[in-house]
């Protein structure tokens, strides 16, 4: 709690010093913005209403990007790891899809599915699907030898072996990951709207970068980070209901 | 070979094959006969490393012999034994499920409708000892709490073999000795055909009817069978303290105290 009102306070100081250098022109505002007028721009999106139709936008494609890669990498990261002839033929297409950097995908993408949410959701596929997809293969992996022995000693078909050995085993391994999943989702999608779209808060951002209107930039970053933090907090919450079982480290409760 | 018995390894040899090019293969176990009747406690002794796991993993069919033969009551063993409980040596819990999911769990394997599973789950807990806890998880139970739940877990399926793993040997002497007693009054109830290794010779003489006592590897193979004709019931604490404990103690270690030196100088070794 004490910890809280800390990190509040350096926000704040962050701000105030911002406040300062800008006020006293050692940063140029023309480059670096003034805060109380990237804040009346934030309030004024709000007030006006007219942030929401793009947040709404980004939010849908950061949210299915999310979703359709997680699932796809769920389903072939268990496809492979169980199956070592489709892993071994894959291999080195995987680590060469993996290595290669997807953003450059985004013109492609645009001419495939146009300028609209399609183009954008799938680059935030290929950004999110490596990350889970590698993250369930070693879940699979990793799986104790014993415990998989154990469950085969207790009759587990196959199906059984799937449903209550890897999959659980996979999915603290996926939620491990989803944080830095649900930040690439959102960067595949911000991005894409940068490079070309007509909607998004990405496509506010650079609306007022061609007129150089840096406090507006700022509000969109600012409206972003928010936006990203609540993102993550709704992960966070999701991985503390459904990994009960995993040890906490120091769990202890004060009498 | 008697083929009413519940279980029996006929001349088993168990020779791992070589990692790497600059390691020779490895056989564990050379022409191993080893018979159990069915209702019979048998305790299989020997120095650590020797291959007691992987004569277990045999039985179980978890792993193929190079050579030699496996039947259960009369049948040769194709692929699992399906006739047996395996308690193993590691933690094998699934850490995913609640004490009560991980004893249900063989039953819901079998196809038992979940709330009868449940149901039944909450009596073997509780005939371990373990009522209250059928909430927890793995990690917030203590070792000796753990291998209760795997007991219930195995038990439950009510194998006609059971095969135990050096079961006791991570837990301390007290909490051991409730769990051997306790094992001898769950055993005595249905007089299931046992296999328990242990590398503790007290212990193995206090539970069985019979101690087989192992060489040490490479190679391993039996070395001398000792019945141990203790009355029954036993407190396993108590039987300890009588004269032909001692008696039964002192001849059985005479014959292994040469093998676990072996197999201590065996383990120095720098492969
Ligand atoms: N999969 C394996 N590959 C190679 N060597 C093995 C393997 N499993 C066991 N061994 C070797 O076989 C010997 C017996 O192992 P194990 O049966 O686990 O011994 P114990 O249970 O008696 O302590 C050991 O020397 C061990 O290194
Ligand atoms: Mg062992």
């Amino acid at each position: 709690m004490k910890m809280r009102i800390y990190q509040a306070a350096l926000l704040l100081a962050i701000f105030g010093a911002w406040y300062v250098l800008t006020e006293t022109e050692i940063l140029a505002p023309f480059f670096f913005g003034k805060p109380l007028l990237v804040l009346e721009k934030t309030w004024e999106w709000f007030a006006s209403g007219k942030i929401y139709s793009h947040l709404g936008i980004t939010l849908i494609e950061t949210v299915l990007a999310f979703a359709v890669g997680t699932i796809l990498g769920l389903l072939v990261g268990l496809w492979l790891a169980l199956s070592p002839t489709a892993s071994a033929l894959l291999d080195p297409y995987i680590k060469a899809a993996n290595s290669m950097p997807r953003v450059i995908l985004a013109p492609i993408f645009a001419v495939w599915f146009g300028l609209g949410i399609w183009s954008k959701v799938a680059l935030g596929v290929t950004l999110v699907f490596f990350i889970v997809f590698f993250n369930v293969y070693q879940g699979v992996k990793e799986v104790s030898p014993v415990v998989l022995a154990n469950a085969r000693m207790l009759g587990a078909t196959s199906r059984d072996l799937l449903r209550t050995v890897y999959l659980p085993s996979a999915t603290s391994w996926v939620f491990s990951s989803l944080h830095t999943a649900v930040g690439m989702a959102f960067v595949g999608a911000v991005v894409g709207e940068y490079l070309g779209s007509a909607a998004g808060v990405g496509y506010l951002i650079l609306q007022a970068e061609a007129v150089f209107d840096i406090n507006t930039v700022f509000a969109g970053i600012l409206v972003l980070t928010a936006f990203a933090l609540v993102l993550d907090g709704i992960v966070s919450f999701a991985e503390k209901r459904l990994l009960v079982w995993r040890p906490a480290a120091g769990e202890t409760e004060p009498l | 070979m008697s083929s009413n018995a519940a279980l029996a390894l006929e001349n088993i040899s168990v020779t791992f094959a070589a990692r790497s090019a600059d390691t020779a293969a490895y056989t564990a176990v050379r022409d191993t006969t080893l018979v159990v009747e069915s209702g019979e406690f048998v305790s299989v002794v020997g120095p650590t490393g020797c291959g007691k796991s992987t004569l277990l993993n045999i039985a179980a069919g978890l792993l193929t012999p190079s050579a030699g033969r496996v039947t259960v009551f009369g049948t040769p063993l194709e692929g699992l034994n399906r006739k047996a409980g395996y308690l193993f040596q590691a933690d094998a819990l699934m850490p995913w499920m609640s004490a009560l999911d991980n004893v249900a769990v063989g039953l819901i394997y079998r196809g038992t409708r979940r709330e009868e599973a449940h149901e039944r789950a909450r009596e073997w807990l509780a005939r371990v000892g373990l009522a209250a806890h059928g909430h927890r998880y793995p990690h917030q139970l203590s070792g000796g709490m753990k291998k209760r739940v795997a007991l219930a877990q195995t038990l439950i399926m009510d194998p006609q073999i059971l095969l135990m793993d050096e079961p006791f040997s991570a837990l301390d002497v007290q909490t051991r000795q409730l769990m051997e007693n306790e094992l001898l009054d769950l055993w005595s109830a249905d007089r299931k055909s046992v296999v328990f290794i242990t590398h503790d010779l007290e212990e193995a003489i206090s539970l069985s009817d019979r101690v087989v006592v192992l060489s040490a590897g490479p190679g391993t193979h039996p070395i001398g069978e000792y019945p141990i004709d203790l009355p029954r019931p036993r407190d396993v604490a108590e039987i300890r303290l009588t004269p032909r404990f001692v008696e039964l103690h002192r001849e059985i270690w005479h014959r292994m105290k040469d093998e676990v030196m072996k197999g201590y100088v065996q383990s120095q070794k720098v492969p």
